[in-house]
């Protein structure tokens, strides 16, 4: 079972984890990422957020066919939410179940890894002095997406 | 001589003033002359020096072929999460 989505409402995690747990699976792990006030010692008053929604669709499967090939068939489903969002509000949730915890736990830390490094989703922050910024991750670290 | 459009994101949209540009390249083009032609456009300075392209929703490696009717992407360093 794999669904992946980008979506423009609230994410609501719970109905990510009923979504992959069925009667074999005795483990489900739940990754949710939230927007924080800080970054890079800059307060944060939001991000907004935005894709290329088909082929991030395409690629969020991509990586969780790749997590079920390589963690014995794990059940997962992931949102990532575009448009402006404040404080605390759930930017991506990633949900994984398996019938043992640790292919749950390991699916789910290479499913946020890999989507952080490929899908194609970007965001622009709002700071307090009401700059906005477009984040680089590779200004800091030289990873480029490959096929 | 042959025309192609290129989808824009983010910071790259922002510095080419449009979410879709066109570009004429060879016939029998390639992705460095897709690249080679927008960096001739207002805003192609932006680009880095190894810009990332996208054919049919899939991420390019090296100088690949590319025709009319594919859909082409410029894709700016992702920060999803």
């Amino acid at each position: 079972m794999i669904r992946c989505a980008i979506v423009t409402t609230c994410i609501d995690p719970t109905a990510l984890l009923s979504e992959v747990t069925c009667r074999e699976t005795g483990a489900t792990s739940l990754f949710v990422g939230t927007v924080r006030d800080v970054n890079e010692g800059r307060a944060v008053t939001g991000i907004e957020y935005s894709a290329y929604t088909s082929m991030a669709q395409d690629e969020m499967v991509r990586i969780a066919h790749e997590a079920a090939e390589r963690f014995d068939g794990v059940r997962v489903a992931i949102e990532h939410r575009v448009g402006m969002l404040y404080l605390e509000d759930i930017s991506v949730a990633i949900a994984v179940a398996h019938a043992r915890r640790a292919p749950a736990m390991d699916a789910n830390r290479y499913l946020i890894e890999e989507l952080k490094r490929r899908v194609p989703v970007w965001k622009q922050e709002h700071y307090v002095d009401g700059e906005r910024v477009w984040v680089d991750p590779t200004a800091t670290c030289a990873s480029m997406p490959t096929s | 001589m042959t025309q192609l459009q290129v989808l824009l994101f983010a910071s790259y949209a922002e510095a080419f003033g449009a979410s879709v540009v066109t570009v004429t390249v060879p016939e029998a083009a390639t992705s460095a002359d897709v690249v080679s032609a927008l960096r001739g456009l207002p805003g192609g300075q932006a680009l880095p020096a190894d810009p990332v392209l996208a054919v049919d929703r899939r991420y390019t490696r090296g100088v690949v072929s590319v025709a009319p009717g594919q859909e082409i992407a410029l894709i700016p360093p992702v920060a999803g999460g």
